[in-house]
This record gives structure tokens, sequence and C-alpha cells, in this order.
């Protein structure tokens, strides 16, 4: 289908305006005057709305119709906003979502969504009754034309809904009249004892200054029946006629849909003007928030991984070119090869940089997570966010999202107090979690931190011990920091009753474990009383890491630089068995010795006695082990492979790169080495 | 007549075999391979396909047929089925031929040795030699990695 290439284009855009119809929702949720705020947010609606009438989604369209119906009430003045509309604009916001994520999915974007439309229909309509009166004095603003906007429309239909009679009335004055715009007054004013005028052509100021002809039109809500209105207003006198039309739902339709059709082209022959318009709004609200309005494009990641690969290949024949030059040893070949691996690192950083994406995009929307969470657990929080701008390698940004949104439900169920504990213990009322990005070297770090009650050490200690997880001696001589590596233990819980957030004791291992899985760690610190802070370690890219070359028989193997120690060279004579381990001593502590060759089934042709061992210590958290192996070769940066979807779950092996003779090797996963 | 079938027709112990030609990416010359520790034998290992890691098995290990040396004619056929992407080594690939679909039929019980659930069908071609279609989607069915694992450990 031709709508196909659009579909992706749809999906992302719709993604963009979700996004901003949050934040600004969250905004506005702050300073709920701001109409400035508003606009934004009614321009997303209604960029939306279009753009998912054209790909065929009703749903959202109708959706988005009815918030914007509400929108533009607020934008108008006519509505202020409160807690119950926000909390349906929300709503239907998440319906949105779903519903965009179900395309996204593959489905047809469909979903129940009457629940949260009945809720803004009856904001709108509940507006309409207060707003009755007002309304016809500044009707001149929706124009000279007898033509309804959506805001009107929807006013009629659900009038019509409601069992109200809806009227169109044609009201002709005598010729002979002489003060028109008093006589027209007696009928509106007769009118409005018995319903309400929802549109008059001309506006009520103009009848009011007699700049009408001898007629006047109007939409009429009432109940009453068509030939009393009609009585009611033939009573005035030195009117001639007024020819009254009942409108039933088909044919207030038809006359809209003439002029929504209309309405609908202009608008989105619009939309191009309006999204200037708003990052025009932008650039000049931009004191509050730096413009982020770069001149960009999207690009599929899967190009960038091609590109990636390309570059790689080419890393591979700059290595052999180089050793071909070394041996052909002229200078001008030298040279320009020299020069050709100047070019392709500078080109290596670009390629890198290209798949950096700021944190920004994982953290936009925690303050919709933690708005609803506050909300439900009734706790008053400010969620302050820094370093957004910081970058991190895509593949990290897919994978770090739920992690973080675990750390911060914890801040906010167990590190936040109630409103009550936080007056006791004379804190402010709002709690604050801190959410921090940075660089620092060759990692980023994010750092959570709460000002709530900090971790009651004694009480993790005596659950680690209930659970077996540590026996009371060893408990003795634990530092505060292993006490709360606890909390990372699987199915370990400090809350005593189980809520909807946390206390079931899943998450916090699944934290550590996920981020582990991507090269980083967890540290917590924690000060009673005043709050906690989990700081996770996380390297900069995953596509490129340093990483120490060995040879084991004549295999070559890498392993990451993050997970060595240090290297050495030990006489076999050191190598002691116990229980038929090998263990050697090693900077005063015993620690295990791993033969590579063995525990990897390498082809040897005869064992070699040898004197003297290349060792590698390699780590995983507190435990050391020494790796034996053949030679040490070098270090060297090394671009990732996986082993494709075929060899899965393979032993020790946590990937592969290629190296400069377009040779694969594969890389160690010490830790599946280190029971 | 149903369907043509464009079909890459390689040897295995001097039986001849075919798979779909859309699901062969390309057909290479033996290449040095990486030895994965710890996999079944006829996991021969990895290989470098420009820029791209591929595992490489051998057809008749995988068959439980009897391995011999790799020769000149030895071939890594690179097919790819779904998600996965495997190299398949083979005796020699030797041609292309169009294949009915509606020739195809029931493989017997046993084919060359192989068990009929790794084979689609025998088809005719040049109307007097027999053609077996692989079943690719079994011949990579990854349980089997797993479980070959197990039975060696």
């Amino acid at each position: 289908m031709e709508m196909n290439q659009y579909l992706a284009m749809f999906i992302e855009e719709s993604k963009d305006h979700l996004q901003s119809l949050n934040e600004n929702l969250l905004k506005l949720e702050q300073k709920p005057d701001d109409i400035e705020v508003v606009q934004v947010i009614f321009r997303s609606a209604h960029t939306l709305k279009g753009m998912s009438a054209t790909m065929g989604y009703q749903d959202i369209a109708s959706l988005t119709h009815e918030m914007e119906n509400v929108l533009d009430l607020v934008r108008n003045n006519k509505l202020a906003m409160n807690g119950g509309i926000f909390d349906a604009l929300f709503k239907g916001t998440d319906f949105l979502e779903i519903m965009v994520q179900d395309i996204i999915d593959g489905g047809t974007g469909k979903a129940d969504v009457s629940s949260v439309v009945v809720v803004l229909q009856a904001i709108v309509s509940g507006d309409f009754k207060n707003q009755g009166a007002n309304d016809n004095k500044s009707s001149s603003s929706f124009g000279q034309e007898m033509e309804l906007d959506e805001y009107q429309f929807s006013v009629l239909e659900q009038s019509l809904d409601s069992g109200f009679y809806v009227y169109y009335i044609k009201v002709s004055i005598r010729d002979d009249c002489v003060l028109k715009a008093a006589r027209a007054y007696m009928v509106f004013d007769v009118l409005e004892r018995h319903g309400e005028v929802v549109k008059s052509s001309p506006s009520v100021q103009e009848i009011e200054q007699e700049k009408f002809d001898k007629y006047f039109t109007v939409y009429y809500l009432s109940k009453q029946e068509e030939k009393e209105i009609k009585q009611l207003i033939v009573n005035v006198s030195e009117i001639d006629t007024a020819e009254i039309i009942n409108m039933d739902k088909e044919t207030l339709d038809q006359i809209v849909k003439k002029d929504y059709s209309t309405t609908n082209y202009e608008q989105s022959s619009i939309i191009v003007h309006n999204e200037v318009a708003a990052t025009a709004q932008v650039t000049t609200t931009a004191k509050a928030a730096p413009a982020t309005m770069n001149r960009t494009i999207r690009v599929d990641i899967e190009r960038l991984d091609v590109l990636m690969n390309l570059f790689s290949e080419l890393l591979i024949d700059r290595v052999r070119l180089e050793a071909l030059a070394e041996e052909i040893k002229r200078n001008d070949l030298s040279e320009t090869i020299e020069h050709m691996s100047r070019v392709s690192s500078d080109l290596q950083n670009i390629v890198l940089k290209l798949r950096m994406v700021p944190v920004e995009s994982v953290f936009n929307r925690f303050p919709r997570v933690i708005r609803d969470l506050a909300k439900s657990l009734d706790k008053k929080v400010n969620l302050v966010l820094s370093g957004e701008e910081t970058e991190l390698d895509r593949t990290v940004i897919d994978e770090i999202g739920d992690p973080l949104v675990h750390l911060l439900r914890n801040s906010l169920d167990h590190g936040i107090e109630s409103t009550g504990d936080r007056i006791k213990a004379g804190k402010s009322e709002t709690g604050t979690i801190n959410l921090r990005a940075f660089h620092s070297g060759n990692h980023v770090f994010i750092e959570i931190e709460d000002d709530g009650r900090g971790i009651n050490r004694d009480k993790v200690l005596q659950i680690a011990i209930k659970n077996n997880i540590v026996s009371p001696e060893i408990a003795q001589t634990l530092t505060d920091d292993e006490i709360y590596r606890f909390l990372f233990a699987p199915g370990f819980s400090t809350a005593d009753k189980i809520s909807d957030i946390s206390g079931r004791g899943v998450g916090l291992d699944v934290v550590t474990t996920r981020i582990s899985s991507l090269g980083g760690h967890v540290n917590i610190e924690s000060r009673p009383g005043l709050g906690t802070k989990f700081s996770v370690q996380l390297p900069l890219t995953l596509s490129i890491i340093g990483a120490m070359l060995i040879r084991v028989s004549d295999e070559k193997y890498a392993i990451p630089l993050s997970s060595i120690v240090e290297t050495a060279i030990i006489e076999s004579s050191r190598i002691r068995k116990v229980h038929g381990k090998s263990m050697i001593d090693f900077r005063n502590t015993v620690i295990p010795v791993i033969a590579i060759d063995e525990l990897l089934n390498c082809k040897r042709d005869k064992k070699e006695i040898k004197v003297e061992h290349e060792i590698v210590i390699v780590r995983k958290g507190d435990k050391l082990a020494a790796l034996i192996v053949d030679e040490l070769i070098g270090q060297q940066e090394i671009v990732l492979k996986t082993l494709g979807k075929y060899l899965v779950d393979m032993f020790a092996i946590s990937g592969a790169t290629i190296l400069g003779d377009g040779q694969v090797a594969l890389i160690l996963d010490t830790n599946a080495m280190i029971k | 007549m149903g369907e043509e079938l464009k079909v890459i027709v390689f040897t295995l112990a001097h039986e001849q075999y075919g798979v779909e030609v859309d699901k062969v990416k390309t057909i290479e010359r033996i290449v040095p391979m990486t030895r994965v520790p710890k996999t079944p034998d006829f996991v021969k290992g990895v290989i470098n396909l420009r820029g791209v890691v591929v595992p490489v098995i051998d057809l008749r290990g995988r068959f439980n047929l009897p391995e011999t040396e790799l020769t000149n004619d030895s071939r890594i056929i690179i097919v790819s089925v779904g998600e996965l992407e495997v190299g398949l080594i083979v005796d020699s690939a030797s041609d292309v031929v169009d294949v009915d679909e509606d020739s195809i039929v029931d493989p017997p019980e046993v084919v060359g040795g192989i068990k009929a659930k790794y084979l689609r069908g025998v088809a005719k071609i040049h109307s007097d030699q027999l053609l077996v279609m692989l079943n690719l989607q079994e011949v990579l069915n990854k349980k089997e990695i797993v479980q070959l694992e197990v039975v060696e450990e």
C-alpha cells in the first residue's frame, strides 16, 4: 500500500507530538494560566489529529478532536484548567500512546476510548452551560459567516444527544421597523429565556449596532417545540416572519461537513505554517529552555550499523596497508598511508558520534512517570533533571530506560517519606529527586538522588540474615557499602507491605543485571535521614572497546580491558593444588588459576612443560581469577560484533571482533569463568 | 504447471541437493574459520563475511554423514532464513536450475542417510536426475544445537 511509506514518518512524528503533549501538559500543570503553553499543546493535538485522520486512524483522530475541543476553550479563556481536566487530558494522552504503540506493533490503532471521550465531552458541555450568556457577546470572534466552528458544532451535537432541539431560525423584521436593534434584542431576550443561542449571524454586537439588513439568523438550542418557539418570536412586535428549521443530526452533519471539509483543507495546508510558528515560539520562549532546534535528519539506525561495518572493514584494510608499506619501504607510499590513517581516525570519531543520542530521549518520559506515581502514592515530589544533553550510544540508550524507571520508583516509594513524616522530620513538604547525567572519562554517570529517609542499614542486614544471604558472623564485619549491595539480591525487599509500585523484591536485582550486561555498574550511597544516591556508571559506547589480545595455542582471543586487573608472569612452581584446584598466591590473597586452553578445549599437539606462565588477572565484582595464556599480544581498540542469532548463549564468549588480518577473534566473557 | 522455483544445486556425499535461490545470500570459497569453543562438532566456527561475523556449519556433520577433508571444490553457501544467517559447507556448488513446484514430491523416510524432517521434498530435474530439496528451517533448528551440547557434556 502506498501509505506504508508514510507510516514510519507518521509514527516518528506522532511520538514527537505525544512527547510534546506530555511535556507541555506537565509544564501547564505547574503554570495553569500560561496560555502560550496551551497553544503549543493545542497545536500538537491538532497536528496529530490531522495526521491520523489522513492515515485513516479514526480513533486517534476522534480522541484528539475531543481533547482539542477542551483545549480550544482553555486557550480562548473560556475554561480554567483544573485537576479534573488535567487528569482527563493525561488519560487521553495515555490512550493515544497506547494506540500509536499498537500501530507500531503492526496493529490497527483502534482502542475503546469512550471513557475518556465522555469525560472530555462532559468538560466541554459543562462549560457550555456556564458560558452560554458570555457566548453571545463574544460570538463575534467566531467570524462573520454563519459557519459553525468545531467547538460550536460539538456543542450542538452533544445537545442533540442530551435531548435538546437544535433550530436554525431566520427572523425577518418588518421593513417599516424603526428600531431594528431593539426588536432584535427582544427576540434574543425571548430566546434566551427558553433556551440558548449558540451562534448568530450577524454577530450580536453587529445586531446591537443595527449593522444588519432586515433579517438575522441564529442557531438555537431549546427543549421547547418548534411551534412554541415560532409563536414566541412572532409575538414580538414588528417581526415579520420567523422561519424555523428543526435540525437533526443528519442535517447538522451535512452543514458542518461542508464547511468542515473546507476548514480541514485549510488546516492541513496550514499545518506547515503552524509548525513554523511553533518553532518561532520555542525560540522566543527560549529563556526557559535552550532551543534545541538543530538542523537534523532522521536516519534509520540500521544504516548507521552498515556504515559502522563498512568502516571497520576499512580499518582492517588500513592495518594491512600499513604492514605492506612497512615491507615495501617507499616514502611516498608510507606518507599516503599515514595520511589515510589520520583521516580514518577522524572518520572513526564521527561514525561513533553518529550513534550517540542525548539521554534526554530517555529522561523526558520520567516527569510523567513520577507525576502519576506521586499522585497514586499521595506524596509530593519534585523531579529535577540535569545533564539531559549528555550523549550515550544508541544501544545503551535503548536499554537504560527500564532500569532507571525502577530506580526512580524505588526512590519515590522507599526513599521519599510521606508528607506527614517529612513535616515531622522538619523537612520541606515536597521531596526532591535529582536525576543527573554527566560524562567522566570514558564513562557516563547517571545519578538518582533523593532527599528521603535513607537506607535503614540495620533493617537491610536483618533481612539479609533472615533470607540466608549472609551469616550473622560475617554480617558483623560488613561495611555499609557491602550491606547496601544486598538490596540488589534477587527477591530482596525491605517493604513491610507490597504496594503496586514496589516491595515485591523484583526490580533492583533486575536493574543490576541489566546494567552489568551493558558493561556498567551501580553504586549506592546513603545517609540516614538525609537521602540516598544511586549512581549508575555506563560505558560511553558499546561498539568499540579497549581489549587485550591474547593467544592460546594457535587461537587468538580478546579480553575486555574493563575486566582486567593486571597482567603478570608467574613461575609454574607457584601454582599449588588445593582440593584438586589450581590456586596461586597473588598479592596476599589466594586466587584460582584457570587454564584457558583446557577450559575452551583448545587443540594442542603436545603438552609443553613451561617454567613460566603469562597470566591475566581478571575481576568479577570483588572476586579475582588468573587466566593462563600462551602470549599477551597487546592492547587494541576492537569493534564489537555479535555472533549472530544462530550461536546464542555461548559459554564464556560474549561476542567477536575482526582483527587486522581479517580473522575473527572471539571476545572472552571472563565473568562466566569466575564462579 | 506450478510456480517455477530457482534452486541452487550442490553436492554432498555424491547426492544432489537444492536450496531456493532467494534464501542464498552468496556462495564463498573456503576461508579460514575461527573455532567457537563448546559447540557441536558440526559447527566449524565463524568467518568474517565482509565485516559481518557469520557462523559456519558443516552439512555433512549436521546430517551425521562422515566428514571428509575440504577440497578445492568445497564451498560455503551463505543462507539466510528469517533472522538467521549461517554458512553451510558443501562438497561443491554446481548449478542453478528451475524446478516446477508441482513436481516436488514428499521425501521418503531417509535419503542418502538424511532424515526426512530435514528435507522439503524430492524434485526431478533434467528428466532423469533427482534433486533433494532441503528444509532449511529444520536444518538450522537452534534447539538441536543446545540438545547436542547437552548430550556432549
